[in-house]
């Protein structure tokens, strides 16, 4: 397993960029996640969970009609099919089944849209943990339908009202939260960021999005893919997919960040493409950051991309080049969602349109028949909002003259 | 002037010094200014400057507005080596900032601008030795103090280590907390500065809640210094009116100073 070394770096990145005060926590939280894995009763488990509760193994689909539209084959991760609707739910029952182990009662999280507080504190319910979901206060106001889908699974939900107000403002607060609560709470990120051993951890706990895609993969076809790519925000689904085929050379392997109303208007969310080496959130990784290292402010149409840091594994893999980062806009973004649900009736979550824009954009330069692998992370029911607003579908449908 | 200059003198007087933090460029940059001479005039022995920063995940509530009220008055990093050249000289002034800012500054170039600013060096509260390969180097070539923190939750090895690396003083976090003041102080401080001092001769500072003369003297009877940060800044936060700022810190201070005299 590509793991970071001793102390937590893939070459220049990660480490722990925290107060000392967290130290012995995520000492704690590194022997226990070692142990667990190594740990038959853990892991089968969690294997059982993600069966019987997650609805894993998510299937491979190759889309035909999309499929004859791009000149490639283009085969699809259905992580949209899993319970709560994205990749999520792989990381937060791998954490919450942890927190039980540690003997911890109670998780908080960080939210951006509000997805990966949903999956928490479903997998609070799930474990009868205590919940406490830290939200920007603005997109309490956006995404109230996820305030609500959290409140009702028991959780609390607090409005964080400090700095921008967005999902760096809500990992602040949880950070906050975590050194005055860290001796019987666990926190519970969302992503592949952090201080070490998180990216690790919730890498290993996303990884089976990955291993079962390569078998499924090499069982359909005998052969691997020639590309795999997948949307990155911070980029917890795209290191799950890309782990299992790190060591396969021949296998290109892309990652599409959010870029905005466009990479060149300066609003947007590509954290590789265009940010500078920096420490965010505990790590140090690549950040969107003015000259003097203030963060700066990104912009996506996908909340869930909408993070001016990214992985430290991810930093990794594009400085030593291992995978390539490009920015897709808001506009290829969902032309790619339209798309797929016109010729495969499915309508996936805008985060993952980004992996296929991206995908569908490289298919014109490959050759004829070349097999791509996309992670389909989530589905689109969350996102209704924005696309009515975005094609303008809302109002009473026409009505035909008599 | 080095912390170790202050701290000679704190004990020669047979008593805690008395740490004074507020962030540069609050409430303006020439008030920042003007607030840390205040601070000295009124007994401060030694003074943190802040340097504002986005996503400052250690501190609370007030300490984050004054963050966010001076970006938004268009502070830079820079300014901080301006704020030092103005108030050094008569006590150390060390500088508390997350890392990021001085690793995009560039830590050696921060480094050498601080030093001739007159400063004595820096306090880090996300960065832990581990990580601090740079600035321990960069430390020792400008002769700066480096001032890494100890926690309750840290282990006897994380302390022994901690307090090897750092020069000048150690930083006590008094409470698993976010800074802010508090009605009480902690429980947790005085078996922390136990633990600490049996690993390090250095002075040991506590922080983190204290905002009264009654506090400070509670802690200057076992530590080394008192540190005091969030009640500083809420002389200013509870008046829209400057100069009633000044008054309150100028009373503020006295208090606090009166307070590790007791």
């Amino acid at each position: 397993m590509p793991n970071p070394d001793a102390t937590g770096h893939w070459g220049e990145f990660g480490g722990r960029f925290v107060p000392e005060a967290l130290i012995a926590a995520l000492d704690e939280l590194e022997r226990a996640h070692t142990e667990a894995l190594a740990d038959p009763a853990f892991t089968d488990e969690l294997d059982r969970l993600g069966r019987e509760y997650g609805n894993l193994p998510s299937p491979l689909y190759l889309a035909e009609r999309l499929s004859e539209e791009a000149g490639v084959e283009v085969w699809l991760k259905r992580e949209d099919l899993n319970h709560t609707g994205a990749h999520k739910i792989r990381n937060v029952l791998g954490q919450a089944l942890l927190t039980k182990r540690m003997g911890k009662t109670r998780i908080i999280a960080e939210t951006g849209a509000g997805q990966h507080g949903v999956a928490a504190a479903t997998a609070a319910a799930y474990f009868g943990l205590e919940c406490t979901v830290y939200m920007g206060e603005e997109d309490t106001r956006r995404q109230f339908l996820n305030v609500a889908r959290m409140r009702l699974l028991g959780a609390e939900v607090v409005p964080v009202t400090t700095g921008s107000r967005t999902l760096k403002d809500a990992m602040n607060e949880a950070l906050r939260e975590w050194v005055a609560s860290v001796d019987h709470t666990h926190y519970l990120i969302g992503s592949v960021g952090g201080p070490h051993p998180f990216p690790q951890l919730v890498r290993d706990y996303c990884r089976g999005i990955g291993d079962e895609a390569r078998a499924q993969f090499l069982d359909r076809t005998g052969a691997l893919p020639d590309v795999v790519a997948a949307c990155v925000g911070g980029g917890s689904n795209a290191m799950g997919i890309f782990t299992a085929f790190l060591d396969d050379a021949s296998v290109k392997l892309y990652g599409f960040e959010a870029g905005g109303d466009g990479y060149d208007t300066g609003r947007h969310a590509a954290t590789i493409t265009a940010g500078q080496i920096g420490v965010l959130h505990g790590a140090r990784t690549f950040v969107l950051q003015d000259e003097d290292g203030q963060t700066i402010e990104s912009h996506s149409i996908s909340a869930g991309l909408d993070y001016p840091g990214v992985g430290p594994e991810h930093a990794h893999l594009a400085a030593t080049g291992r995978a390539v980062y490009e920015p897709v806009d808001d506009a290829e973004a969902m032309a790619a969602l339209e798309k797929l649900a016109r010729t495969e009736g499915i309508i996936c979550a805008i985060e993952s349109a980004h992996g296929l824009a991206g995908a569908l954009r490289l298919a014109k330069s490959l050759e004829p028949g070349a097999r791509v692998l996309v992670n389909l992370s989530g589905r689109g029911d969350k996102d209704m909002g924005n696309v009515v607003e975005y094609y303008g579908f809302a109002g009473a449908p026409e009505k035909k003259e008599a | 002037m080095r912390a170790a200059d202050a701290f000679a003198k704190t004990k020669a007087e047979g008593r805690a010094a008395l740490v004074g933090y507020l962030p540069a460029g609050f409430p303006t940059l020439a008030d920042s200014i003007k607030a840390v001479d205040i601070m000295i005039d009124h007994g401060a022995d030694v003074i943190e400057l802040g340097i504002p920063y986005s996503d400052p995940v250690m501190d609370g509530p007030a300490i984050q507005r004054a963050a966010d009220q001076a970006l938004a008055g268009g502070f830079r990093t820079r300014q901080v080596f301006e704020v030092t050249e103005a108030v050094a000289g008569r006590v150390p002034i060390l500088v508390m900032t997350y890392w990021n800012l001085v690793e995009r500054y560039g830590v050696e170039r921060f480094s050498r601008d601080f030093a001739a600013a007159g400063g004595a060096g820096l306090i880090t509260p996300d960065l832990i030795p581990d990580e601090a390969a740079e600035w321990i180097a960069a430390s020792d070539e400008h002769d700066l103090d480096r001032v890494f923190l100890v926690a309750p939750s840290s282990t006897e090895e994380r302390i022994a280590a901690t307090v090897a690396a750092c020069r000048g003083f150690v930083y006590a976090q008094s409470v698993m907390g976010v800074t802010g003041a508090r009605a009480a102080t902690s429980v947790a401080a005085p078996e922390l500065v136990r633990r600490t001092r049996l690993r390090t001769d250095l002075p040991i500072g506590v922080g983190l809640g204290v905002r009264s003369g009654d506090q400070a003297a509670e802690i200057a009877a076992y530590a080394d210094a008192v540190i005091v940060g969030s009640a500083m800044v809420n002389c200013y936060l509870e008046t829209d009116d400057v100069p009633a700022g000044h008054q309150r810190l100028a009373a503020l201070t006295a208090d606090l100073a009166e307070g590790v005299r007791r």
